[in-house]
């Protein structure tokens, strides 16, 4: 997918006068922030689970190597073709050079983050295949061209209305904005594609080390499609993305439909071991994994490491007051919210994100419901760092900080600046002691007043209070 | 070297191990697999029997009771009727041999295509945490029966539901020789929140799932 995240600032400027997303964002945070609460409340041993699932991630991370080696035996034992993949160009060449050799005139995926990360669309649509994304959602976008706007409700910034023009334009049939009527008219369109098409590529949420298994969840049930009706399945996922066993996915599995739809369960969740078995009448002949790299091996060892725990809910992203006003779209990747604003970085570059570790006010809202305790803005601050010490920040913030480096160092000077400044706020405040309009902080006034400073200054009553106790 | 060891190595490499796999750490690992322990889960004791009905029930499911598994086919009947769904399907092998026709329903025991309008299953085991049916492929239970038709008809033993996804686990490991290629776990009619975030049941599998429960 392309990469637009030094738009960040433009694009959210936009994203804050569109109507029709402040409203399907604020729905957001009542279906999936009170779901979510609810759903934890209901679950007995919430904290313990939690816990395991860290653990769980974490011991995974620690031996990925190992872990990675005995998938690969056990899902080859079984008939699986397992394939490395370093780079996103890797994954699209390995998919491309399988439709080749299995004669694939059509694909039908079910969602993958992973292969938006590769642009996999593109690159099989350069090579005369078509591919028809299946989940409801991705659909909608593959009509529309649009990137997805969350990770796990991609279609959440489109009104019906919108829907119901793409479908009138492309299905050619009578239009309709009920929504149940829009989904069944996906459902026929897409059934035929289900049964013609030669290829079915999905993602993994998991893959199991113990048996050589890939599992996905999903609601629609086109996952399972996917996964057994075309002659050739390829799943596609990251390398972190592996779990020692049944047990360890069962836990994890009580925590991501909780965190991510505010379910209990998903719909479905499919485990598939191997191909099509002998005397087998239904599944792919040939099923191969592709395990992608892209960037993930980097963070091991390092201090973004627990990064890689990340099981893809997007809890972060709906509790994040930042992307709760401005939606995914801005961050200008796969990724949005505060996973993608310390993903984006890392994978495709520092220089290349610059807004995004600062677009957060470190309320740390992620931190506390990330399933997996992924201390989000302590990444975002180590970012923040990085950028700093690379010199990739603009030179005005530079010059400023040391200039306030400066000046903290040298406390009579400090005294000196900070009674002026205040002052100087405190008449810039007028009779009702509020900057409606502050040279130099527009950015800030423009949305709301500062409460002017009033009275002495932190130091003035600081050093008065010292005064009275040595005298008593 | 190939992309394999190439990402092998880095990943060794950033966590400070040797280049070789370390065998002790590999013997440590395939130990974990192999007793593969379970982690803390709810602990609230339940009537297995009651939660699956009540959490099936909450994900739209509909579930009817039979004395024995011969009843089956009359109340599929009556359940199709009732939804003027005509009285055809195709089922599992292991429901073959119920007598459909004496109950007025035309079944056919075969993988379903994708006009089939009814499909009538068996279930490995019932969970019952999350009211959910597992079930397993095999040349004679084919997944496409529980996932083309709009009306899926699960027949489920009270006998086999367990509480757990673990215990579930449990139950193939005794008595399953590894996993079949599809273990799906079903819960409810298929269903989208894609547009408006607005639920809708019947997205691309069924839209109706009925669980006929046996022996409860
Ligand atoms: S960072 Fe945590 S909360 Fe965000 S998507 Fe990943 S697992 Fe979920």
């Amino acid at each position: 997918m392309q990469l637009t995240s030094n738009r960040f600032k433009q694009t959210a400027r936009a994203k804050l006068a569109d109507t029709d997303l402040q409203a399907a964002l604020n729905k957001l945070q009542t279906n999936f922030v009170k779901g979510r609460a609810d759903r934890v409340a209901e679950l007995d041993n919430f904290e313990a689970i939690r816990d395991a699932a860290t653990a769980i991630r974490d011991r995974a991370l620690a031996h990925l190597d190992v872990y990675l080696a005995e998938f690969e035996r056990n899902a080859t034992a079984q008939g699986t073709v397992v394939h490395w993949a370093e780079t996103t160009v890797d994954v699209n060449r390995i998919v491309c050079e399988l439709a080749a050799r299995y004669g694939v005139r059509k694909a039908v995926k079910s969602k993958s983050m992973v292969s938006e990360e590769c642009a996999l669309n593109d690159a099989l649509e350069a090579a005369g295949i078509e591919v028809v994304e299946t989940d409801l959602g991705e659909y909608i976008l593959q009509l529309a061209k649009e990137p997805p706007s969350h990770i796990v409700a991609p279609v959440v910034h489109k009104t019906r209305e919108q829907v119901s023009d793409l479908f009138e334009a492309r299905h050619h049939r009578p239009r309709t904005t009920v929504i149940a009527d829009l989904t069944r008219e996906a459902r026929e369109v897409l059934r035929p594609h289900f049964l013609s098409a030669q290829m079915g590529i999905t993602g993994a949420n998991f893959v199991v080390a113990e048996t050589g298994s890939t599992l996905i969840v999903t609601n629609e049930g086109n996952g399972r499609m996917v996964t057994s009706l075309p002659r050739v399945h390829v799943a596609i996922t990251g390398i972190e993305k592996v779990v020692p066993t049944l047990e360890d996915v069962t836990t994890l599995l009580r925590l991501l439909p909780r965190h991510g739809t505010a379910q209990t369960t998903t719909n479905y969740v499919s485990v598939t071991t191997g191909p099509r078995r002998a005397d087998d009448s239904e599944g792919p002949e040939h099923f191969h994994v592709i395990l992608v790299d892209a960037g993930r091996s980097r963070l091991l060892g390092g201090d973004m490491e627990a990064m890689l725990r990340c099981i893809r809910c997007g809890a972060c992203m709906n509790h994040c007051p930042v992307y709760q006003s401005i939606g995914g779209h801005a961050y200008g990747w796969v990724y949005p919210g505060p996973m993608g604003s310390v993903l984006t970085p890392t994978y495709a570059g520092l220089e290349n994100a610059l807004d995004l570790p600062h677009a957060s006010t470190l309320c740390n809202q992620c931190g506390v419901v990330c399933p997996v305790k992924i201390p989000l803005p302590d990444l975002l601050r180590k970012l923040r760092e990085k950028q700093f010490a690379r010199g990739l920040r603009p030179w005005s913030e530079r010059a400023g900080l040391a200039i306030w480096g400066w000046t903290a160092r040298h406390p009579r000077v400090y005294a000196l600046l900070s009674a002026v400044g205040a002052r100087l706020l405190n008449w810039l405040g007028g009779t009702d002691k509020r900057i409606r309009d502050l040279p130099g902080g527009k950015g800030w006034t423009v949305g709301r007043d500062i409460p002017a400073p009033e009275g002495k200054t932190f130091r003035a009553l600081y050093a008065a209070r010292r005064a009275e106790n040595v005298r008593k | 070297m190939s992309a394999r060891e190439r990402i092998l190595a880095r990943i060794r490499e950033r966590q400070g191990k040797p280049y070789e796999i370390d065998p002790v750490e590999l013997a440590a690992v395939r130990t974990h697999l192999a007793a593969h322990p379970r982690s803390p889960g709810p602990r609230d004791a339940w009537d297995v029997n009651v939660r699956f009905r009540e959490r099936a029930t909450s994900l739209a499911s509909t579930i009817d009771e039979a004395a024995v598994l011969s009843d089956v086919p009359a109340l599929a009947a009556q359940y199709l009727r009732g939804r003027e769904v005509p009285p055809r399907a195709v089922c599992w092998r292991e429901l073959g041999e119920l007598d459909w026709r004496g109950a007025g329903l035309d079944v056919e025991v075969r993988p379903a295509h994708g006009d089939d309008l009814v499909g009538i299953t068996g279930v490995f085991c019932g969970i019952s945490e999350t009211g959910t049916l597992m079930t397993l492929s095999s040349p004679h239970s084919p997944s496409t029966v529980s996932l083309l038709p709009e009306t899926h008809i699960a027949v489920l033993q009270q006998a086999r539901i367990v509480r757990s996804m673990e215990d579930a686990w449990a139950l193939v490991r005794t008595e399953v020789d590894g996993l079949p290629r599809a273990v799906s776990f079903i819960s409810g009619p298929s269903r989208t929140a894609d547009i408006e975030q607005t639920v809708t049941l019947g997205a691309h599998g069924p839209y109706r799932v009925h669980i006929i429960i046996v022996g409860g």
